[in-house]
């Protein structure tokens, strides 16, 4: 269990602003991201208002994409609040790694500190503090980074979207399944992931053939989610 | 129970993915002040986090044409060499873009 130093846990304007710098090279990838994603969203059919609200308010890429391919005429209340809550549960999981560290914090810097929590400024921010220095900054300044980025592309995106006709023949009907496909594949890589992935993929086809519409993502979510549950990796004691 | 995706249809779609989401980014921080997550929960947590995306992919990959499929291929390839997503991305869909083009 990492201990907590007493100058990890500042944040002042200073830490914000360098914070904001440093997640600025990433962000321009996620402004490509962003882009894709308005994109997608046009194609689909939402208006560019509904686009820019999701992504300002949401600030999630993969369950954005995901609840593209649940749009529609009609969208299902129960696969949306599932869908979304399983992609993000992720998020979940870090504020429990973060907590050691946002106790230290007043009861509304700390949640409003992960208002703007992404992968990208988690895993720095978990980097500085397990080398003692301070994170806080790099998570609340590099989330803001990322945020303005992640609603900056989305408008982006929205504008290229009106001028393109046919996206099929231009492959941009794939921009969803590669952009899920690679973060899969960027997360942990192992056998047993490997097993569960399958597993999950199974499920999920089996629900799709069988199964009323839309009940594969959750199938196949919780198919994988109970089998690492039940077989679980060989403890890491510290 | 669905929504209409017409007028505040779909500001309410937003919301609730919205409010979904923020019970996601604070629901870490809030329980563990209460309990630590246990491990089977992490558990858990961390293989539905791929199997939701392998959930979403796998239909797609089945009843999508060849550009498909073949966009999917080239972006794993990628991603387990390069390592790198926006690459892997990109060449997926030029692939897709290809082989739709003969």
């Amino acid at each position: 269990m990492l201990s907590v130093e007493a100058g990890s846990v500042s944040l002042d304007r200073n830490l914000v602003w360098s914070g904001f710098k440093q997640l600025l090279p990433i962000s321009l990838f996620v402004i490509v991201f962003a882009v894709a994603f308005g994109l997608a969203a046009a194609q689909t059919g939402l208006d560019a208002t509904s686009t820019l609200l999701m992504s300002t308010l949401v600030f999630a890429g993969a369950a954005q994409f995901a609840v593209l391919d649940l749009w529609g005429p009609h969208v299902p209340v129960l696969p949306l609040v599932v869908t979304v809550f399983a992609i993000n549960a992720r998020h979940l999981l870090m504020g429990a790694t973060l907590y050691p560290w946002l106790r230290e914090l007043p009861r509304a810097r700390r949640y409003g500190v992960m208002l703007v929590v992404s992968d990208a400024n988690w895993a720095m921010s978990m980097q500085a503090f397990s080398n003692r220095k301070p994170g806080l900054g790099l998570l609340f300044g590099g989330g803001l980074a990322l945020w303005s980025a992640w609603a900056l592309g989305s408008w982006l995106g929205l504008k290229f979207g009106s001028v393109i006709q046919d996206p099929v023949s231009l492959g941009l009907d794939m921009v969803m399944g590669c952009f899920l496909l690679a973060m899969v594949l960027g997360g942990q890589k192992n056998l047993r992931m490997l097993i569960i992935w399958s597993v999950a993929a199974g499920a999920s086809l089996l629900a799709y053939r069988y199964l009323p519409e839309n009940a594969h993502v959750v199938t196949g979510a919780l198919a994988g989610g109970v089998l690492g549950a039940v077989w679980t990796e060989k403890k890491h004691e510290h | 129970m669905s929504i209409e995706t017409s007028g505040y249809g779909t500001f309410l779609i937003i919301l609730i993915m919205a409010v979904v989401t923020l019970a996601t980014r604070w629901g870490g921080v809030f329980v563990m002040s209460f309990v630590p997550i246990n491990y089977r929960v992490q558990q858990f947590i961390n293989a539905m986090s791929g199997s939701v995306l392998v959930a979403v992919l796998a239909p797609l990959a089945v009843t999508g044409d060849n550009g498909a499929r073949l966009a999917l291929l080239t972006t794993a390839v990628m991603m387990l060499t390069l390592r790198k997503p926006l690459p892997a991305i990109a060449a997926g869909i030029l692939m897709a873009a290809l082989s739709r083009q003969f």
